[in-house]
């Protein structure tokens, strides 16, 4: 069968990666399995829980809900992808910071959904980020310390803005 | 995960046309899949039975919004997030936006397509309401051509449609006309985001001199499928919004409304619900009348 496997190239975490896989195998599976990037959690398996979010084409998906045939050719941001040369992203400094993870398995999809708020709305209001994360669920914190931890960054991203702003005056 | 992905072929066409002339050549063998949060949630549970699948996600014809001075055409391949990011279908077609804000998450909204929602053919489906009460048709393609028909004809029955076997949705059209109507949408459910429907309806009417002059209403969950409420919306036609008026509607919507039990409510509750839904609606635009 699998010299029949379609040969499937996307950009995943800024990386070329190709793989020969099942085109119905899921990009969670393929993500996790072939690519050992096991950062984005299963959890409910059918689009609920937001555990494998990631992101594809700049949109925030449910990476267990997509077909890998549907990914050729996609640009794949995984939570192993946040970080920029070594420094963790400012959403997984306040996460750290703000009691914003605990268990951890929620945590990914959590960044993930988080990132795709702010990097479309860069100062998100308390209801904005809970819609922003409506899909996620968490076991542990309650969630105000999740919604608490996104206020967080995007408030230290206003602050270093009107920091370059008075710089610049 | 209980589904084998090795069970399932998946072939990506490519283009439109490629994915009609495929289903002119096997009608009835391929399973078009698009944003895939249906039959991924059928193939995760092991319950995906089709064993050939069509992808049409990332087919560029089926996506796209074109408004026009009197119309907009939504293609059947844009995502529920296309639509509530479009400013002109949000200032014009207020109920389809909204409805497209309320579906699942925005991981999913992400993914699910307009067509897909109306081909999956859920009684409880987010955007039908809204579209039912825009007047809305939908628009169907095949090797053979083009056919436009009104999108309440669409459903024939519990996940049945009138599509063929060589069929797609191509888009959906709406007119104008309604942005001087009365509207109203509203879903209930368990919580906000990521629930079915236990019900929703939707409500577009225009009054003249105090009086209702058009009014549509549409519902989810009230019946086999999304569809208009005919009966409820005779009751008031013609009539000036009165406590009798809406009394009327109730008792016409518990009569027409064909619920069922199931995991989500009750026949009786939905019922209930519809009815005041319908109460509440006409209740704003009495209030409306008496301050505009």
């Amino acid at each position: 069968m699998s010299e029949c496997w379609p040969s499937i190239t996307m950009r995943v975490n800024g990386e070329s990666r190709t793989v020969h896989v099942p085109p119905m195998k899921r990009l969670l599976d393929v993500l996790r399995e072939d690519l050992r990037l096991t950062g984005a959690k299963e959890g409910c398996g059918e689009g609920e829980c937001g555990s494998c979010s990631v992101r594809m084409d700049g949109e925030l998906v449910n990476s267990c809900l997509i077909p890998v045939l549907q990914a050729d050719g996609a640009v794949i941001q995984t939570v192993e992808g946040l970080p920029t040369n070594g420094s963790l992203h400012p959403l997984q400094e306040c996460f750290l910071a703000c009691g914003g993870a605990q268990c951890g398995i929620c945590t990914p999809g959590m960044l993930m959904a988080a990132a795709q708020l702010i990097e479309r709305n860069p100062h998100p209001s308390m209801a904005e980020i809970r819609e922003g994360l409506a899909g996620n669920l968490c076991r542990c914190t309650g969630f105000m310390r999740i919604f608490e931890s996104v206020l967080a960054a995007a408030s230290q991203a206003q602050d270093s803005e009107s920091d370059k702003a008075s710089h610049a005056r | 995960m209980r589904g084998n992905s090795e069970a399932h072929q998946l072939i990506a066409p490519g283009s439109l046309r490629a994915a009609l002339e495929l289903l002119a050549a096997e009608p009835g063998i391929w399973t078009p899949i698009a944003g895939g949060t249906e039959i991924m949630v059928a193939h995760a549970a092991g319950r995906l039975t089709a064993p050939k699948l069509v992808n049409l996600w990332g087919i560029r014809e089926l996506r796209f919004i074109n408004v026009t001075a009197d119309s907009v055409a939504i293609g059947a391949g844009s995502t529920f997030v296309d639509l509530r990011r479009y400013a002109e279908l949000c200032e014009s077609w207020p109920l389809v936006a909204r409805a497209a804000s309320w579906i699942g998450s925005i991981a999913n909204q992400s993914r699910a397509t307009l067509g897909g929602n109306l081909v999956n053919g859920s009684p409880a489906a987010d955007s039908s309401p809204a579209l039912l009460v825009y007047d809305a048709e939908i628009e169907l393609i095949s090797d053979r051509g083009s056919r436009r028909i009104p999108y309440s004809e669409f459903h024939t029955g519990y996940k049945r449609n009138v599509l063929s076997t060589d069929e797609l949705v191509y888009a959906l059209h709406m007119p104008r006309r309604f942005s001087h109507h009365e509207q109203y949408l509203r879903k209930v459910g368990t919580r906000r985001a990521m629930a079915i429907s236990k019900v929703a309806l939707a409500g577009t009417a225009l009054l003249e001199n105090g009086i209702v002059n058009e009014i549509r209403l549409a519902a989810a969950s009230l019946a086999a499928y999304p569809a208009r409420l005919y009966k409820t919306e005779e009751s008031v036609l013609g009539r000036p919004i009165t406590r009798e008026t809406i009394a009327g509607a109730r008792t016409a919507l518990m009569a027409e409304a064909a619920p069922i039990d199931d995991i989500r409510s009750t026949a009786e509750y939905r019922k209930r619900v519809g009815a005041n839904l319908v109460a509440e609606f006409l209740d704003e635009i009495g209030r409306e009348v008496a301050n505009p």
